[in-house]
C-alpha cells in the first residue's frame, strides 16, 4: 500500500518530519513560557516579543558589527535576557503577590510597546538574514529533500529542552528554585537569595525565547510581527501540556507540531485551528493539562 | 492692565484682526482643496503604502504648483479595518475633505468606496488589489490607479506560460484576496494553454511556516510555483522554497510583490523571481527624475508602486480641478471624476495614461525579473525588465467587468 487516504507514503513521511521540526520550535518556546509560569506564576505575554527581539538582535549583530550566526546564538540571548531582567526588576516583580491577570496585562502591554518600537525603527516588512553557509544545502532522503538547517534546529531544540529539564528537575539549583516557588519565605530563611533567583529565572526564560528567535531568523522573515503570530499557538501548547509542567511543554510541543503537520497534508485550511480544537478538548477532559498538576 | 484708551484701542484692533482673520479663513476654505491620505500607517502594509503614499501625494501637490487655489494634505491610519476606515472617511468628508487617496487593503477600500459615493466626494485608490472596484462595485466617484488582481494575473501568468512554464502549483492565502489572485491567474494560465496541477490554501494571517506546502508543491512536479499572497507571507514562502531547493526545478511567480519586499527578502534569495509592477524607479528618465526629487523625503528610498500611484492620481485630480474650477470640483465628486476621465493623464511616474468610464486608469504592466546580487550595481538596483503589456491590454476589458457605468 503506498498511499494513505490518497496521500502517497513518501509525502506523508516528509510532512511528519516537517511537523517534527515545527514541533521543535513550539517545544522550545513553550518551554520558556512554562519555566516562567511554572516557577514564577507570571503569564509572560511578552514572550513572542522577546522571541522577535532575539531574531532582531541576531540581525543587528550581523548588520552592525559583522558578528555571525554562531556567536549570535550565545550573545543575542544574553542581550535579550538582560533587557528581560531590567523589565522584571522595574515592573514585573511588583506583581508577584497579585492575581495572574495583572501579570498578563502588564506583559501584554509591554509586548505591544516593544513591537511598536521595533516597527517604528525598522518598518513592518522584515529584514534579510541568511542561513549560515555551514548549514546550507539539503540532504536527499529519497522521499524528500531535508534542508540541513532544519535538521540543526531539531537537534539544537532537543539539546536545549533536555538541558533545561535536567537543570530544573535534577540539579540542586533547580531544587532551590522549585522550593522557592512553593515556600519562598522558608527558602529565604535558609539563606538563599530568592528575589535574585527569581530575576535570573525570568532572564533564563526570556533567553530561551530569544535563542528561539536566533534559530528562526534564517528561515522566517525577521519582522516585528513575527512573535505575535507564534505566541498564540505557543500558549495553546503550554495550556495543553499543563501550565506548570516542563516535560509537558516539551512533549506537547513536539506532538502538536506533528499533528499540525498532518493537518497541513489532509486539510490545509484547518492547520491553524486544529491546535485550538485540541486545546478545547483537553481542557474539557483534563483541565490541568495532559501533564499538569492541578 | 489698566483700562485706558490705549488698551481699549489695542483690544479693539485685536478683535478686528481676529474677526477679519476668521472671515478670510472661511473664504480661504472655499478656495482650498483638501486631500486625505488614508492608508496603513502602522501595520503590515506600512512599508509598501503608508508614509510613502503621504510623501508622494505632497510631492504631487508641489509639482502641481500654484494655480489659484490652496491644497492641503491630511493623513490617517485605517489600521486595515473597514469600520475604522469608513469612520475616518465619513468624518473627513463632513469636515470638508474633498478626496480620499490610497486605501490599501481591499476590504477597507470597498467600504470607503460606498462612503465616497454617498457623500459625492472623490475616491482615488492606489493601494487596493480588488478588481471589483471597477467591476461589480464600480462607482462614478472612484478612480482606480496603479494595479489590480486582473492586471497582475495577466501580466505574470500569461507571460510565464509563454516562457514555457505551463504547469502551475499555487500556494494561496485563504481569504478573498488570495482566492481572487489564484482564480484570475489560473484563468490566464489555462487560457494560454497551461495546466493548474493543484493548490494549497493556508490560513491567513496565522501561517509563518510554509515548509509543508512547499513539499506538496515539490511533489506535484509543476514547473511553476504560483504565490497567491503578499508581503510577509510571500517572503516566508520564498525563503522556505529556497531552503528546500525548489528553485532547481521550478520557477517562482510572486503574484504580488514589490521592491520593498525584495529588499526584505534579500537579492540572494529573491534572484530570478518574476513579478509584475506598474512602476519602477529606474524604468526611464522621468521615473528617475521623480525619484531624485522625492528620495530625501522618503527615508532615502525610491518610491514604491502604490505611492507612485498616489502621485499620479493626485496630480491628475489637481489638473482636473484647475480645469473645472474649484467651486464645482468641491461641490461634486462625480463632476471632478468625469473631468479626470475626459482629460488624458500624463505624469513622471506613469507617463501617458487614460481613465476609462468604469474608473479604471490604464497604464502599462511591466514584468520584471529580480537581478542576482552580482548584477545589481546599487542597493536599489533590483529589477530587469522582461516584458511590457500596453495599458489597453493590461486590464480587464470593459465588457467583462459587470460595471453599471458601462453602457453596452
Amino acid at each position: 500500500m503506498d498511499e494513505i487516504f490518497g496521500i502517497p507514503l513518501p509525502l506523508l513521511f516528509g510532512q511528519l518530519l516537517l511537523g517534527l521540526i515545527n514541533g521543535a520550535f513550539y517545544a522550545m518556546l513553550s518551554l520558556g513560557l512554562a519555566v516562567i509560569f511554572g516557577l514564577l506564576n507570571i503569564v509572560n505575554m511578552a514572550h513572542g516579543a522577546q522571541f522577535m527581539m532575539g531574531a532582531f538582535a541576531a540581525w543587528m549583530l550581523l548588520a552592525w558589527f559583522g558578528i555571525g550566526y554562531w556567536w549570535a546564538l550565545i550573545i543575542a540571548p544574553i542581550i535579550v535576557a538582560i533587557t528581560g531582567i531590567i523589565l522584571e526588576k522595574l515592573f514585573i516583580s511588583r506583581l508577584y503577590k497579585l492575581d495572574h491577570l495583572y501579570g498578563l496585562l502588564l506583559t501584554f502591554g509591554l509586548a505591544l510597546i516593544i513591537e511598536g518600537i521595533f516597527r517604528n525603527e525598522f518598518g513592518s516588512s522584515g529584514l534579510p538574514y541568511r542561513i549560515p553557509p555551514e548549514l546550507s544545502g539539503a540532504w536527499d532522503l529519497g522521499f524528500m529533500f531535508m534542508p540541513v538547517y532544519r535538521g540543526w534546529v531539531v537537534v539544537a531544540a532537543l539539546v536545549l529542552c533536555l538541558a533545561t529539564w535536567l537543570l530544573i528537575e535534577k540539579t540542586r539549583l533547580g531544587a532551590y528554585l522549585r522550593a522557592a516557588t512553593e515556600r519562598a519565605e522558608l527558602v529565604q530563611a535558609f539563606g538563599v537569595n530568592v528575589p535574585r533567583m527569581i530575576t535570573l529565572t525570568y532572564g533564563f526564560g526570556v533567553g530561551l525565547a530569544a535563542i528561539g528567535g536566533v534559530l528562526a531568523a534564517p528561515i522566517y522573515s525577521v519582522n516585528p510581527q513575527m512573535g505575535s503570530n507564534l505566541i498564540i499557538v505557543v500558549f495553546a501548547v503550554v495550556v495543553i501540556g499543563g501550565m506548570g509542567s516542563i516535560m509537558g511543554a516539551i512533549v506537547t510541543g513536539f506532538a502538536l507540531g506533528i499533528v499540525e503537520g498532518l493537518t497541513k497534508v489532509f486539510w490545509p485550511e484547518a492547520s491553524a485551528t486544529v491546535i485550538f480544537v485540541i486545546m478545547a478538548i483537553v481542557l474539557l477532559a483534563r483541565p490541568a493539562g495532559l501533564f499538569g498538576r492541578a | 492692565m489698566r483700562l485706558n484708551r490705549r488698551s481699549l484701542l489695542a483690544a479693539g484692533a485685536a478683535t478686528g484682526a481676529f474677526a477679519g482673520h476668521r472671515r478670510s479663513a472661511r473664504a480661504q476654505a472655499a478656495n482650498t482643496i483638501r486631500l486625505g491620505v488614508l492608508s496603513d500607517m502602522s501595520g503590515p502594509y506600512r512599508d509598501t503604502t503608508g508614509p510613502g503614499s503621504v510623501v508622494l501625494t505632497r510631492q504631487a501637490v508641489q509639482d502641481f504648483g500654484s494655480r489659484g487655489f490652496e491644497v492641503e494634505v491630511l493623513q490617517a491610519d485605517h489600521q486595515n479595518k473597514p469600520d475604522v476606515g469608513a469612520n475616518i472617511a465619513r468624518q473627513w468628508f463632513d469636515q470638508g475633505v474633498d478626496v480620499v487617496i490610497d486605501l490599501p487593503t481591499s476590504s477597507v477600500a470597498l467600504a470607503v468606496n460606498n462612503v465616497a459615493r454617498e457623500k459625492n466626494k472623490v475616491h482615488l485608490n492606489s493601494g487596493a488589489a480588488s478588481s471589483d472596484l471597477t467591476g461589480a462595485q464600480c462607482s462614478p466617484n472612484t478612480v482606480h490607479w496603479t494595479y489590480d488582481t486582473y492586471m497582475l494575473a495577466k501580466s505574470t501568468g500569461a507571460a510565464i506560460v509563454k516562457q514555457g512554464g505551463d504547469s502551475w502549483y499555487f500556494i494561496t492565502a485563504d481569504y478573498a484576496f488570495g482566492h481572487a489572485l489564484e482564480r484570475d491567474t489560473a484563468n490566464f494560465v489555462r487560457g494560454a494553454g497551461g495546466k493548474v496541477l493543484g493548490a494549497a490554501r493556508y490560513p491567513f494571517p496565522a501561517t509563518t511556516d510554509f515548509s509543508a506546502f512547499i513539499v506538496q508543491a515539490q511533489a506535484s512536479r509543476a514547473k511553476v510555483l504560483g504565490l497567491a499572497n503578499a508581503s510577509t507571507d510571500t517572503v516566508n514562502a520564498i525563503k522556505a522554497a529556497r531552503e528546500f531547493g525548489l528553485q532547481r526545478n521550478m520557477k517562482f511567480a510572486a503574484l504580488l510583490m514589490g521592491v520593498v519586499d525584495i529588499k526584505s527578502l534579500g537579492l540572494e534569495s529573491a534572484q530570478g523571481l518574476l513579478l509584475t509592477e506598474a512602476f519602477y524607479w529606474d524604468l526611464n528618465d522621468r521615473t528617475r527624475a521623480l525619484t531624485e526629487r522625492v528620495r530625501a523625503k522618503n527615508e532615502g528610498r525610491p518610491p514604491a508602486m502604490v505611492p507612485a500611484g498616489c502621485y499620479g492620481a493626485t496630480l491628475h485630480y489637481l489638473k482636473a480641478v484647475a480645469n473645472l474650477g474649484v467651486a464645482q470640483a468641491k461641490a461634486s465628486g462625480i463632476e471632478a471624476v468625469n473631468r479626470m476621465k475626459a482629460m488624458p493623464a500624463d505624469d513622471d511616474a506613469f507617463g501617458a495614461s487614460t481613465i476609462r468610464v468604469d474608473g479604471r486608469c490604464l497604464h502599462p504592466g511591466y514584468l520584471f525579473e529580480v537581478k542576482s546580487p552580482g548584477e545589481s550595481r546599487n542597493p536599489w538596483d533590483l529589477y530587469k525588465l522582461v516584458a511590457t503589456t500596453p495599458g489597453e491590454e493590461a486590464f480587464r476589458p470593459l465588457a467583462e467587468g459587470g460595471c453599471s457605468l458601462v453602457k453596452t
